[in-house]
C-alpha cells in the first residue's frame, strides 16, 4: 500500500528527500456501513500508507468504533492524513497517539510451527521465554497465542522460522495512551 | 410535522420542508414510485434533463448562482454513474448538492440485479458523504443530514441512495426540526490568537497581497462585503482564483485581475513578490502556485480556510486559521480598526508604483484583426454590451474559458460558473439551464468551445422544452484549443486528434432544436449579431467563428514559476518555453 517514490508527482522538483515518521493513530467513529470503507479508500486514494490497521465496535450502546492505524510519512502528510481523517463526516475524533506520548501498542499473534524431536522441545522452551500460551497441540504440531509489541512478536516469528514455521495469523496493532485520560 | 407515509412521499415532503423548489432529473425503474409522488403533487417542479451529468451540473449552476441547494433525481445503475462527473465536478468546486438515486430493491443488492450497481462505493470518493437507506424510517432523518451536510462546512456533493423497496414502504415522517447531526459541527469562528496574529503581520507588511478564491463565495453575500470592506480600509491589492473571480469588483483599482496559470502580469508578479499574503478561501491549486518551490518566496502566508485540510496541504502557511470566511473576516476587521499601528504608507506607495508598473505591462493586450475574430476581442464585445445587464456567465473548459476569465469582468458573486477543480467539458450548457431556471428573467450566456459544448449538447433539448432561453456563445476555432496550445508548447507541433473535424453547422443544430442559430464571421458584424442574440427570448446557438490559432496568454508553462510568464508578444520561441521536468506536469 505504499506509493511508489519519485516518479508519481508533477513537481518531481520537490520530490526532496524528507525524514519520514511513524505514528499510529486512533480513530473514533460511528459504527455505520461503510465506515471503514471511507477510512481505507482514503487512505490508498489519496496515496498514504497503511503500516497496520484494526476495528472495531468498542462502546456497543453508543455505536462507537475505534480504529488504529500505524502509519508513516513525513510530518506534513501525517498532518494531512489527520484533517482528511477528521473531515469524513462519521469520525468524531482523531487521535495521534504517538505524538501525544507514549502509548502502548499491543499485537496478537497466532503462530502454527510443526516439528518433532528437538526442534519441537527448543520451540516450546522459547514459548515459554515469550509467555506465548499454547492453544492448540498435535503429535507434530503446535498453535502459539502470543501478545506483546509487534517487534517482540517481529522476533518471535523469526526465531521459529528454523523450527518448522508453518504460518502466522496477527491482529494488527492496537494502542491506548497511558494515563487516566480517555481520548 | 408528524404522518405516516410512503417513503417516496417521503422524498417529496422531506424536499419541500428543506425549501427545494426545483429538482433536476432522469426516470427510471428504480425511482418509479418517486416520481409517481411527483406527478401527485404540483409544488416542487421537476425539469427533465437528456442525460444524468446534465442534471447533476445544472444543478450546479442552479446552487452557486443562486445559493440555495441544487437537487438531482436520478435512477440506480447508468443513471447513477452517469452522474458520477457532475458528482466529482461538485466535489472539487465545494458545491452543495444533493442527489437522489434509486437503488434495486434491497434484497436483491448484491446479486447483479437488472441496472444494479454499487452506487454509495462508487461515489463514496466523488462525495462529501453518501448514504444507503436500508430502512424507511431513516430516511427523513437521512434526507434532513444530507441537506445539512452538503451546506455546513465545506460545500460538496451527498448521495443518497434508496432502494425501491424503501420508497414504497410506509413509515413515520419527521421534520428537519428535531434532527442534528451526531457528529459533524464544523467550525465557523477562528482561533482570535491566530486572528490577532495574522492581523499584526498584516499591519507590518511592506508587500501585501489578498489572494481570495471561491471560499469566499461560498461563504455567503456578507463574506464579499467584508472583503470588500478589508480591502479598501487596507488599501492593499487583491487578485483571486478563477473560482473565486467576482468576489470583488473587477472594476475597482486595487483589483490585479486573476492569478495563475493564466492570470496577470501583475497579479503573478505580485504574488511572486509580495511580503504578506493573505490567503482567503482558495487551496493553493497547483494551476495557481506552478513551481511549489519557487512560490512566493519572500512571503508570510496566511491562510483561512474552513476545511483543516487545506491548510498546510500544498504550501505551508504561517498562521493557518480555521474557519468560516466570513466570520474571519468580520474579526479580522473589528482588530484591523482598533489596532494602534498603522500600516507603512511610505512602503505601500512603493509597493503599488511596483505594481502599476507591472500592470503597464498590459499583460492580457492582443493583437487585433480585421479580417478575423479574435477571441479575445469577441469576449471584451460580449462584455461591453452585457455588462449594464443582469447577466450570469458559464463556460465549458479550454482556452475560450481562459479568455472569459480573462476579458469578461465580474463586478458581483455567484455571476461566473465555471468548472475549475475538475476542468470538465460539458459543464457549461447544463449549467446555464440551472442558473435559467434560478433565475428566469435574466441573461445567461454559456461561453463555450465549439468541441466541449458537443458533450452535453442535447440539453439545448431541455432549454427548449421549458422555455429557457439560454445563450450558446461558441468561440468556435475548431480545434480543442487549449489542447492544441499544449502541443504546440510540449509536442513539437503534432496536433495529434485536436482538430475538431465533422463539425456539425451549429445554426442547423439549433433550429434542429427548435431554438434559434446565428453566425458571425466577421468582426465588424459581431457587435450586431451579439445584440440580436440578446434580444431573442428562445435559447440560441451562436457560432462565432474565430481565429483558429489564436493561443491564450499570459501563461506560466508547467514547472515554471510566477516569475517565469509567456506573454504573448513577448516573441518567445513557444516551443522552448517548458523545461523537460515542466513536460511530465499536467
Ligand atoms: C471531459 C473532458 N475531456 C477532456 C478534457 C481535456 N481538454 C481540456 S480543454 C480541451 C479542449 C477544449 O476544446 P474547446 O471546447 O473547443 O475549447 P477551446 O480550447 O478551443 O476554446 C480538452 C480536450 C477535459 N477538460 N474534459
Ligand atoms: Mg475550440
Amino acid at each position: 500500500m505504499s506509493k511508489p517514490s519519485g516518479t508519481t508527482s508533477h513537481y518531481p522538483a520537490q520530490q526532496t528527500v524528507e525524514q519520514v515518521v511513524h505514528r499510529t493513530l486512533s480513530v473514533l467513529v460511528d459504527n455505520e456501513p461503510g465506515v471503514l470503507a471511507r477510512v481505507i479508500g482514503l487512505f490508498s486514494g489519496r496515496g498514504y500508507n497503511i503500516d497496520s490497521l484494526t476495528v472495531s465496535e468498542t462502546e456497543h450502546e453508543k455505536h462507537l468504533s475505534r480504529i488504529t492505524i500505524a502509519t508513516t510519512g513525513t510530518p506534513m502528510v501525517i498532518e494531512q492524513i489527520k484533517h482528511q481523517l477528521e473531515r469524513l463526516v462519521p469520525v468524531h475524533r482523531v487521535v495521534d497517539l504517538t505524538e501525544s506520548g507514549k502509548a502502548m501498542e499491543r499485537e496478537l499473534a497466532l503462530v502454527k510451527v510443526r516439528g518433532k524431536d528437538n526442534s519441537r522441545v527448543e520451540a516450546l522452551r522459547l514459548a515459554d521465554a515469550f509467555r506465548a500460551r499454547v492453544i492448540d497441540a498435535t503429535t507434530e504440531s503446535f498453535v502459539f497465542e502470543l501478545t506483546g509489541k509487534p517487534e517482540k512478536i517481529d522476533q518471535f516469528v523469526v526465531l521459529m522460522q528454523p523450527l518448522g514455521l508453518v504460518e502466522v495469523s496477527r491482529t494488527g496493532i492496537c494502542a491506548i495512551s497511558r494515563g487516566p485520560e480517555g481520548m | 410535522m408528524n404522518k405516516e407515509m410512503t417513503g417516496a412521499e417521503m422524498v417529496i415532503q422531506a424536499l419541500l420542508d428543506q425549501g427545494v423548489e426545483h429538482i433536476f432529473g432522469y426516470p427510471g425503474g428504480a425511482v418509479l414510485p418517486i416520481y409517481d409522488a411527483l406527478f401527485q403533487q404540483d409544488k416542487l417542479q421537476h425539469i427533465l434533463v437528456r442525460h444524468e451529468q446534465g442534471a447533476v451540473h445544472a444543478a450546479e449552476g442552479y446552487s452557486r448562482s443562486s445559493g440555495k441547494i441544487g437537487c438531482v433525481l436520478v435512477t440506480s445503475g447508468p443513471g447513477a454513474t452517469n452522474a458520477v462527473t457532475g458528482l466529482v465536478d461538485a466535489l472539487m468546486d465545494s458545491i452543495p448538492i444533493v442527489v437522489i438515486t434509486g437503488q434495486v430493491p434491497t434484497h436483491l443488492i448484491g446479486n447483479d440485479a437488472f441496472q444494479e450497481c454499487d452506487t454509495v462505493g462508487i461515489t463514496r470518493p466523488c462525495t462529501k458523504h453518501n448514504y444507503l437507506v436500508k430502512d424507511v424510517k431513516d430516511l427523513p432523518r437521512i434526507i434532513h443530514e444530507a441537506f445539512y451536510v452538503a451546506q455546513n462546512g465545506r460545500p460538496g456533493p451527498v448521495v443518497i441512495d434508496i432502494p425501491k423497496d424503501i420508497q414504497f414502504n410506509k413509515g413515520m415522517y419527521v421534520g428537519p426540526k428535531n434532527i442534528q447531526h451526531k457528529t459533524y459541527r464544523p467550525k465557523l469562528k477562528g482561533d482570535l490568537e491566530k486572528i490577532k496574529q495574522a492581523v499584526e503581520l498584516m499591519r507590518h507588511a511592506k508587500k501585501p497581497l489578498f489572494y481570495t478564491g471561491g471560499g469566499v463565495i461560498n461563504s455567503g453575500s456578507e463574506a464579499s462585503v467584508l472583503l470588500r470592506e478589508l480591502v479598501k480600509l487596507s488599501g492593499f491589492p487583491i487578485t483571486s482564483t478563477l473560482m473565486g473571480l467576482g468576489a470583488y469588483p473587477a472594476a475597482d483599482k486595487q483589483w490585479l485581475g486573476m492569478l495563475g496559470m493564466h492570470g496577470t502580469w501583475e497579479a503573478n508578479w505580485a504574488m511572486h513578490d509580495c511580503d504578506v499574503m493573505i490567503c482567503i478561501g482558495a487551496r493553493f491549486d497547483d494551476r495557481i502556485t506552478g513551481r511549489l518551490d519557487a512560490f512566493a518566496p519572500h512571503s508570510k502566508k496566511i491562510h483561512v480556510d474552513i476545511d483543516p485540510s487545506s491548510i498546510n496541504k500544498n504550501v505551508k502557511a504561517d498562521v493557518g486559521i480555521i474557519g468560516d470566511v466570513a466570520h474571519v473576516l468580520e474579526d479580522m476587521l473589528r482588530l484591523w480598526r482598533t489596532g494602534a499601528v498603522t500600516p507603512d504608507k511610505k512602503a505601500l506607495g512603493d509597493w503599488w508604483a511596483q505594481i502599476e508598473k507591472w500592470r503597464a505591462r498590459k499583460s492580457l493586450a492582443f493583437k487585433n484583426s480585421k479580417e478575423v475574430i479574435k477571441p479575445q476581442y469577441a469576449i471584451q464585445r460580449l462584455y461591453e454590451l452585457t455588462k449594464d445587464m443582469d447577466t450570469y456567465i458559464t463556460t465549458e473548459v479550454g482556452q475560450h474559458q481562459m479568455w472569459a476569465a480573462q476579458h469578461y469582468h465580474f463586478q458581483e458573486p455567484r455571476r461566473w460558473m465555471t468548472s475549475g477543480g475538475l476542468g470538465t467539458m460539458g459543464y457549461g450548457l447544463p449549467a446555464a439551464v440551472g442558473v435559467q431556471m434560478a433565475h428566469p428573467k435574466s441573461l445567461v450566456i454559456d461561453i463555450a468551445g465549439e468541441a466541449s459544448v458537443q458533450m452535453t449538447m442535447q440539453e439545448m433539448s431541455t432549454a427548449a422544452q421549458y422555455d429557457l432561453p439560454i445563450k450558446i456563445f461558441i468561440l468556435n476555432n475548431e480545434y480543442m484549443g487549449m489542447v492544441r496550445q499544449w502541443q504546440e508548447l510540449l509536442h513539437g507541433g503534432r496536433y495529434s486528434h485536436s482538430y475538431s473535424e465533422a463539425l456539425p453547422d451549429f445554426v442547423k443544430l439549433a433550429e434542429a432544436y427548435r431554438c434559434v442559430g446565428m453566425r458571425c464571421e466577421k468582426p465588424g458584424d459581431l457587435d450586431g449579431v451579439i445584440k440580436e442574440m440578446i434580444k431573442v427570448k428562445k435559447p440560441v446557438i451562436f457560432d462565432c467563428v474565430v481565429d483558429k490559432m489564436e493561443n491564450c496568454f499570459p501563461m506560466i508553462p508547467s514547472g515554471r514559476a510566477h516569475n517565469e510568464m509567456l506573454l504573448g508578444d513577448a516573441g518567445v520561441a513557444i516551443e522552448d518555453a517548458i523545461t523537460e521536468e515542466g513536460k511530465v506536469m499536467v
